[in-house]
């Protein structure tokens, strides 16, 4: 879903950059909480990770691909701040490889970084509220969020084309078009972010943010084997 | 090595696998929005990126004609600088007992 330099118009491109850096300035406050001497190392390495992911596009439909967008992965495992951090890294990097524009950086920020990762946590959040406690249920959080985070993310491309997309395009059939294709993708993001959460908590429930409830204080709590 | 170690180094042999091998099986299809922008008639309005020509460009390492070992090296030069700069960050910012 990288924007690439041209589809958005200047100063609705300058203004996603203020959003971004806004966001991203909360979110270095936010990560001081989430993260320690255990959990900083595993937050690089889910940076990493989601790096991968992004290049492995997975057909969905007739000539069209998809790739993991990683915020719901991100947010689950290392929680929303760090997570919003942690793609946002991923995007800088991709710019070098030409992978999203660069005065498009702040778009591909706020959809991904923030809007992907921050909309995933708050459905991870709400469904662990009022399901029983579990892996199983943290597992299927993982999965409605991921997919709810692409979707969300999709959407907010599309408000940032309504507001200053260069073409002249019906935006009705812009939002139509990326709700469907981005709710294909959104199956294969809520499949890889079920298994990559299922595998970590299999092995290191006491690494998964969201298992632990989001306190890092309960770090140990969860170190022996549980029932989901 | 301690736990802690066994699951960081086993989580960055998976994941330099997957940008340094499994990349090289991806869908080169259009992405979902590349498709949007293709079908809706936007596709035209990108400009040419200011970083096009970087030795890293389209995740293809400049100078290595091997197809699947240019993409696999841009996919471990990825990895590596995302985990460096993340996991920098992320050592600076941490909590500290």
């Amino acid at each position: 879903m990288h924007v690439p330099d041209g589809f958005i118009n200047a100063p609705v491109s300058i203004a996603a950059g203020a959003i971004a850096v806004a966001g991203i300035g909360l979110c270095l406050r936010g990560a001081r909480r989430e993260l320690d001497d255990r959990t900083a190392p595993l937050a690089g390495l889910v940076a990493a990770f989601v790096f991968a992911g992004q290049m492995l596009n997975f057909p969905v439909a007739a000539g069209t691909s998809g790739h993991l967008l990683g915020g719901a992965l991100a947010a689950v495992l290392v929680g929303p701040a760090t997570g919003s951090l942690c793609v946002a890294v991923v995007l800088f990097v991709q710019v070098f490889f030409a992978d999203g524009g660069m005065t498009a950086l702040g778009i591909n920020v706020t959809v991904m970084a923030l809007v992907g990762v921050w909309t995933a946590h708050l459905v991870v959040r709400a469904l662990l509220a009022v399901l029983p406690r579990g892996r199983t249920t943290v597992v299927a959080a993982s999965a409605a969020g991921a997919l709810a985070s692409v979707l969300a993310a999709a959407m907010a491309f599309t408000a940032f084309f309504a507001l200053g997309g260069v073409a002249d395009v019906p935006i009705g059939a812009v939002a139509a078009a990326m709700g469907s294709v981005h709710a294909l993708i959104g199956v294969g993001e809520a499949l890889i972010t079920a298994a990559t959460v299922m595998s970590v908590i299999s092995v290191r429930p006491d690494l998964v943010h969201a298992y632990r409830g989001g306190d890092p204080e309960r770090l140990e709590i969860h170190v022996a084997p549980t029932t989901a | 090595m301690n736990r802690q170690r066994v699951f960081l180094v086993t989580g960055l042999l998976i994941t330099l696998v997957l940008a340094g091998f499994v990349s090289t099986f991806a869908s080169s299809s259009p992405d979902g929005l590349e498709k949007v922008a293709e079908d809706q008639g936007f596709a035209g309005t990108a400009r040419k990126h200011p970083l096009a020509g970087s030795p890293v460009e389209g995740y293809a390492v400049a100078g290595v004609d091997d197809e699947h070992l240019s993409g696999a090296l841009a996919g471990v030069i990825g990895v590596g600088a995302t985990l460096a700069l993340g996991g920098g960050l992320f050592l600076v910012l941490r909590r500290r007992p």
